[in-house]
């Protein structure tokens, strides 16, 4: 370790990743001035995303969604209930959204880490408000395995892609008049309310981008070292018929003009075709099982 | 075009502006703020010594506790407190007391329709009440999409459950009066009033209603900006009566 030069910069005698842990803001504008970023990613494309339908055998539908290393799995089960009097057609659904402790190493255990009910939040409404669905009675459970950036992106890629996976089960009525799962009671003599088991009708799926903003630079799907480091966080969230379901953004240094907004409303156009062909050939994967 | 709304005003019409700074005697600082109905009351204590754990000690910190006006803390006074909390660490200069926290308690007492940008107007007034050093002031406005796409301000709860579809909360800083020449203060060539701090939107709304939105919401920010103004130096002035 060399005295700092004239100028105060250590980088020429600094090793790199110290370099990163002491100035971690240099370090990325050095970067961001070639248009990089240290994982040697342009500015505006999004990290490797891969979805897996059906990872969890015994819900009624399940999906594991990968943005880079953020992993969340989410995982619906249907109950048959009675409809408020209010709602007689509809039934409701209830979105929970958990980060265990293995996600990340700033959650500890007993105690709930911050950002969840956030994201819980900000999840049940954009899947409640785009309409995605017709509600029969849903319980989503969203958990994070891994939280390395983008934690809303990949929630929200899980849920839609459980969505997309859900089989309604058979059900029929038993003596009570009650409607009940065919199968846990095995009254297969009886007839089925519904003859077989039916896939959910999505209209109107929501994708979105988070994006960060530092200066002049727009970086779409942050990890989480980009996120503690550059607090302006915009997400963007559409759906597939271009319309705007959601654009969060909660404070942070630098103001967003018309100009950035229009960019990152770009970004998110392109990102919607990209996970909406990854939707499908896993969907198409899972058809040919 | 004419749009009937139930209180008789027009489209870009703000309900009536209320604010009082410093009620509270044992807080350094605090507010009031109403419009219409909607009526927050914000506490500031602060600078303390320390921050929390997960927290920077080389800045201040901003700590934000929101009580709802009936029930018990849930998911949605989460996300206020995490929505204000970034704001007004936007809008603080946060280096100038580092190693410090600073507590805004915001308590609704009556939710009529646009309550968070409320929430925001009162916590900057109590602030500016405490002397907590700030860039600019955050104001707040709400704008909604109705189903029929015109854009209304400022909606009551009423107008916000039945007829809108979206409705988006949108923090500007607010509008320069300066000695200046024009060109100085400009970014990107849009003056820095046109910058967004904050946007939370709910419901669907097409990408063009949205930058209209904006530009309604920029509009009114000026007159919220003025409103603003005008109440800070004349209750300035009058406690330099007093003293």
């Amino acid at each position: 370790m060399g005295l700092p030069n004239a100028s105060g910069d250590l980088s020429t005698e600094v090793e790199v990743d110290a370099f990163r842990r002491l100035f971690p803001l240099r370090f990325y504008e050095k970067h961001l001035l070639e248009s990089i970023r240290p994982d040697a990613r342009s500015l505006g494309r999004a990290r490797e995303t891969t979805i897996a339908l059906g990872a969890v055998a015994s819900a009624n539908g399940s999906a594991l969604a990968k943005i880079g290393s953020t992993t969340m799995l989410a995982a619906i089960k249907m109950e048959v209930m009675t409809p408020s009097l209010e709602t007689p057609d509809e039934g409701c659904i209830a979105i929970d959204f958990h980060m265990p402790p293995i996600c990340s190493p700033i959650v500890r255990p007993g105690r709930p880490a911050e950002g969840a009910p956030v994201v819980a939040k900000q999840l049940s409404d954009t899947i409640l408000s785009s309409g995605m669905i017709n509600l029969k009675e849903l319980s989503l459970d969203i958990y994070c395995l891994d939280a390395d950036g983008a934690l809303f992106d990949t929630a929200l890629l899980s849920a839609v892609a459980a969505f997309s996976h859900l089989e309604i089960p058979v059900v029929s009525l038993n003596d009570d008049g009650k409607i009940v799962l065919s199968e846990e009671q095995g009254l297969s003599d009886r007839e089925p309310v519904n003859k077989e088991k039916r896939k959910i009708n999505l209209s109107s799926v929501p994708f979105s981008l988070t994006c960060v903003l530092h200066k002049n630079y727009i970086l779409a799907d942050p990890t989480a070292e980009e996120e503690s480091i550059m607090d302006t966080i915009v997400t963007v969230v559409l759906d597939s018929s271009s319309q705007l379901v959601s654009l969060h953004k909660p404070g942070g240094t630098v103001l967003a003009y018309t100009s950035a907004i229009q960019d990152c409303i770009a970004l998110t156009r392109q990102r919607v075709k990209e996970l909406q062909k990854i939707l499908e050939e896993g969907i198409s994967g899972m058809e040919v099982d | 075009m004419e749009v009937d709304r139930e209180d008789g005003r027009s489209q870009n019409q703000l309900r009536p502006l209320a604010c009082s700074r410093n009620i509270l005697h044992r807080a350094h600082g605090s507010a009031s703020w109403s419009q219409g109905d909607t009526k927050v009351l914000a506490a500031v204590y602060g600078p303390k010594a320390g921050t929390k754990k997960n927290e920077n000690p080389e800045k201040a910190c901003i700590e934000v506790i929101w009580k709802p006006k009936t029930g018990q803390i849930g998911k949605p006074e989460k996300e206020y407190e995490m929505i204000l909390k970034r704001t007004l660490e936007s809008v603080c200069i946060l280096t100038v007391n580092p190693n410090t926290t600073t507590s805004i308690i915001v308590q609704v007492v009556n939710d009529d329709g646009a309550l968070l940008p409320s929430a925001i107007n009162a916590a900057c007034m109590a602030l500016v009440d405490a002397g907590i050093p700030m860039k600019h002031l955050a104001v707040a406005i709400c704008c909604c999409v109705a189903k029929s796409g015109y854009v209304i301000l400022d909606p009551t709860k009423l107008e916000e459950q039945q007829k809108m579809k979206a409705f988006a909360y949108l923090v500007f800083p607010n509008s320069v009066h300066s000695v200046l020449p024009e060109g100085s203060l400009r970014v990107e060539g849009e003056p820095i009033e046109n910058g967004i701090i904050t946007s939370v939107t709910h419901g669907i709304m097409s990408v063009d209603d949205y930058f209209y939105c904006l530009e309604r919401g920029r509009a009114a920010s000026v007159k919220l900006s003025d409103f603003l103004r005008r109440n800070l130096q004349q209750q300035s002035t009058d406690s330099s009566k007093a003293g």
